[in-house]
């Protein structure tokens, strides 16, 4: 440690201002450390070598800010520890699960924002049953104490009762930030707890969670502060219950700072405009309903509306909502297409007539969310006047297995041709091609996110019929940054093989009606180095493909596996020979009296905590 | 208009959502009629709800319901995989989307009836006067007289109380009526067609004052006011 203090030519340019009251610069050959503390410069007291370090150690890791660097940092030697867990502000649990949380606030004495992640990605899909867990109670109970300074809370897929809230305003003074992910369990009235109670907040950000229609709707808009409030984004498009729309206007008067604002579908064109007018800098809108009220008299006109979006054209970046739009109101929102870098109409049914004049005119959109009646021509539209685009996810409109689907390969075609620059793309469609997704991972070489939905099970190339091996198998070839890989489609254990082969990078991969045996599984553990989350529904895979990545599972985050053919005896090999797994099991109906030996769902997951205590009956931990 | 194909004996009445054929009681005071009625209401019309306290729902009516046979092709759970969050978001949306494209096929009201197979048709509901809108899923109501009963919960901190059987504006006392709007853009009177073909053309309804339904049914009104 002290050859590292030896190795610099000049004392730090700063130091932390500890209250220990050390300055002295790092000791070299040519001069001693200035050990002023011994000078009585700084209190008489003084600042041992090692201090010094920790100190200019603690001052040079702020830097740091991505937790992979954090982790590697804290694993060079125990000092390097002590000064990391100090030092970190962001605490990142990717699984809630996998870390108590005491331990967790043990170890980390600095943080600042916390970011919790509970139910597994396939909850979103109603395949993890209700009350599995991933309540946030104990951790909120933690943080509490541990954190006084806490300034913000992410929470992705976790159970959040209003009392909880409750606790924020009250444990975290300083509080700043709330975003709520894919989350359930709360309703109003622990918003309005959060509005009320949290003067210095900035952020409330409520997307795609989970809203209980309750008997009372209480009117939490209303209780933000009186005064001028610093709120800079306001977002709770699916807090789709009725509100004080007087209130949100008036907030929306005194709150300066406002830069994104996203409302529900109870906001009409008329509240819109009212709400544009009052806040001019709004950079992200999310437009509510973008229909007129029905049989309101002072209908606004399409040109009146478009008067509000000129006035907004210089700050808006992001648009979304359109959650009942009525296309006739489309172009009024032309003066600002040509500035914007994210469109989002995935929950507005139109048509591809309606959409392209849109389209048309965004020339500069890196993001672009829509549903699958843009049709190919629409995604031609988007090839041709987007070339900068970097997201795309179209979604059915119909999302069944027998929906018409009104994409296809050729609007992937389209896409990869005109949209080189390519980062992230989730398609569903119902017909697809080897040769347009060969083309796309030829074309869109900077792929990092694939995920590709043929909605119609086990189906084949539309124009071959052959499996779609070759398509994905070129997507891990070509594309050589790609992190994630959803696949569909009619697969066999080759296309498993190109992955295992090719896929050095990806961290997460999603697997559904695929595959012919367990070697599928055995290529993708062996292959896929990088693996952190591996998702696996209803494929031919069993014990055998389980017990291929025994090896593995200590570097991965999670795997989850559902209605495969896997037995509790396998399942319970590896819990035997992993103690720091913890390996669910679950079974659809537990009642069920034949097979007790199959199991319908595994999720397993390394962890510090060992075995949780809160698992509801239908879970049995092995 | 190809909704109206279909003959179904109907004429246009004033009048609360009581079924076609009851249509000779159909009064404001079909909400009294009903009131005495023990009737299980259904849970009110929150998709959320769908989605969010018990996301196994699917699961369980998709799998393990014994009363079904299973399909030749059973519809696996959570496929394709959208997120439960937007699927209940889209309904309302695919289900006006399907009424467009059925225009051009021969069955209308079988096709569409067929087409709201899926879930759930929340619709929104409006009241003049009332400060906000409502929603409700007509798929949890199998007759008008259900949904009325329905509405008139929903509505009733905006109506004068003591009288419960009838649905009085609050402001000045004037009774109300239920209107839709249908697939083509038209507003048309609650009750007119059979329960189903509602169902599938209803896009949202409003309640609103009687003496502004004289654009929608004049003879009707005539009608309404010899019943006061």
């Amino acid at each position: 440690m002290r050859d590292a203090a030896d190795d610099s030519d000049s004392p730090p340019s700063h130091m932390s201002e500890d209250s220990d009251g050390s300055g002295a610069g790092a000791g070299g050959d040519t001069w001693a450390p200035d050990l002023r503390g011994a000078n009585g410069g700084n209190n008489g007291r003084w600042a041992p070598p090692d201090q010094v370090l920790e100190n200019v150690l603690e001052s040079v890791l702020e830097f740091l800010t991505a937790a992979r660097d954090r982790n590697a940092a804290s694993l060079v030697c125990r000092s390097w520890y002590a000064a990391e867990a100090q030092t970190r502000r962001e605490l990142f649990i990717g699984n809630c699960y996998a870390v108590s949380p005491a331990r967790a606030v043990q170890r980390f004495a600095g943080v600042r924002a916390v970011v919790l992640k509970g139910k597994p990605r396939f909850a979103d899909f109603s395949l993890v049953p209700n009350g599995w867990g991933a309540r946030v109670s104990p951790w909120v109970d933690a943080l509490g104490p541990a954190y006084p300074r806490l300034q913000r809370i992410c929470l992705k897929r976790m159970t959040v009762s209003d009392d909880e809230l409750a606790l924020i305003p009250r444990s975290f003074p300083l509080f700043r930030e709330l975003s709520l992910v894919c989350c359930d369990g709360f309703t109003t009235r622990g918003l309005a707890v959060i509005a009320e109670g949290c003067r210095h907040l900035r952020v409330l950000d409520l997307t795609e969670d989970y809203f209980h229609e309750e008997t009372e709707v209480v009117d939490w808009i209303s209780k933000f502060p009186e005064c001028n409030t610093s709120l800079e984004s306001l977002v709770f498009d699916c807090v789709s219950v009725p509100f004080n729309f007087e209130a949100l206007e008036a907030l929306v008067a005194r709150s300066p700072a406002l830069r994104r604002l996203r409302v529900n579908d109870h906001v009409s064109i008329e509240q819109l405009r009212r709400l544009m007018a009052r806040a001019p800098h709004l950079t992200h809108l999310g437009t509510g309903s973008f229909r007129s009220e029905p049989g309101s008299s002072g209908a606004s006109s399409v040109s009146d509306l478009a008067t509000s979006f000129a006035a907004a054209a210089k700050s808006l970046v992001c648009l979304s909502g359109f959650l009942d739009v009525n296309a006739e109101y489309l172009p009024a929102i032309y003066p600002v297409c040509a500035n914007l870098t994210s469109l989002n109409f995935s929950f507005a049914s139109l048509t591809s007539e309606e959409l392209i004049p849109v389209i048309n005119h965004c020339v500069n959109l890196r993001v672009f969310w829509v549903l699958d009646t843009v049709g190919d021509e629409g995604l031609r539209a988007v090839a041709e006047t987007c070339s900068d685009l970097r997201e795309l996810r179209v979604f059915p409109l119909d999302a069944t297995e027998d929906s018409e689907g009104s994409v296809s390969d050729v609007g992937l075609q389209a896409i990869s041709e005109g949209c080189r620059k390519l980062e992230s793309i989730l398609y569903f469609c119902q017909r697809m091609t080897n040769v347009a997704v060969i083309a796309m991972s030829e074309n869109c070489p900077d792929l990092v996110v694939f995920r590709l939905c043929i909605m119609g099970r086990h189906r084949p190339d539309r124009v071959t019929a052959e499996p779609m091996d070759e398509g994905f198998g070129a997507i891990v070839k070509n594309c050589k940054k790609l992190t994630r890989l959803s696949v569909s489609g009619l697969l066999t254990d080759k296309a498993f093989a190109y992955i295992g082969k090719y896929g050095k990078l990806i961290k997460t991969l999603s697997v559904a009606f695929a595959g012919n045996s367990d070697m599928s599984l055995q290529h993708v553990f062996e292959g896929c180095t990088k693996l952190q989350k591996l998702e696996v529904r209803d494929s031919p895979f069993g014990d055998k493909g389980l017990l291929s990545g025994m090896n593995y599972f200590y570097n991965m985050r999670f795997f989850w596996m559902n209605s495969c053919r896997l037995t509790v005896k396998g399942c319970g090999d590896v819990a035997q020979q992993m103690p720091n797994l913890v390996v669910e099991v679950m079974k659809d109906h537990p009642d069920d009296e034949g097979e007790v030996d199959t199991v319908d769902k595994l999720y397993l997951y390394r962890s510090l905590a060992g075995p949780r205590t809160d698992a509801p009956e239908f879970v049995n931990i092995l | 208009m190809a909704g109206a194909d279909v003959d179904v004996g109907t004429e246009l009445r004033l009048g609360l959502p009581g079924g076609g054929a009851e249509a000779a009681k159909t009064t404001k005071r079909g909400y009294e009629d009903t009131i005495d009625l023990k009737l299980t209401l259904p849970t009110g019309g929150s998709m959320k709800e769908d989605a969010a306290s018990k996301p196994e729902q699917a699961a369980e009516k998709a799998k393990s319901d014994p009363e079904k046979p299973p399909a030749p092709k059973a519809q696996a759970v959570g496929w394709p995989p959208v997120r439960s969050y937007r699927r209940n978001a889209m309904t309302v949306q695919s289900v006006k989307i399907k009424k467009e494209e059925e225009t051009e096929k021969q069955q209308p009201v079988a096709a569409a009836a067929t087409a709201c197979g899926n879930g759930s048709a929340f619709v929104k509901v409006s009241m003049d006067g009332a400060p906000y809108l409502r929603k409700v899923d007509l798929k949890m109501y199998n007759t008008y007289k259900d949904l009325s009963i329905a509405l008139q919960k929903m509505f009733s901190t905006f109506t004068a109380t003591g009288n419960e059987g009838k649905m009085v504006e609050a402001v000045n006392g004037s009774d109300v009526v239920t209107t839709y709007e249908d697939k083509d853009g038209d507003w048309m009177l609650v009750g007119d067609v059979p329960w189903e073909m509602f169902v599938a053309s209803c896009k949202r309804l409003r309640i609103m004052k009687s003496s502004e339904a004289i654009g929608l049914a004049p003879r009707a009104k005539d009608k309404y006011k010899t019943k006061s």
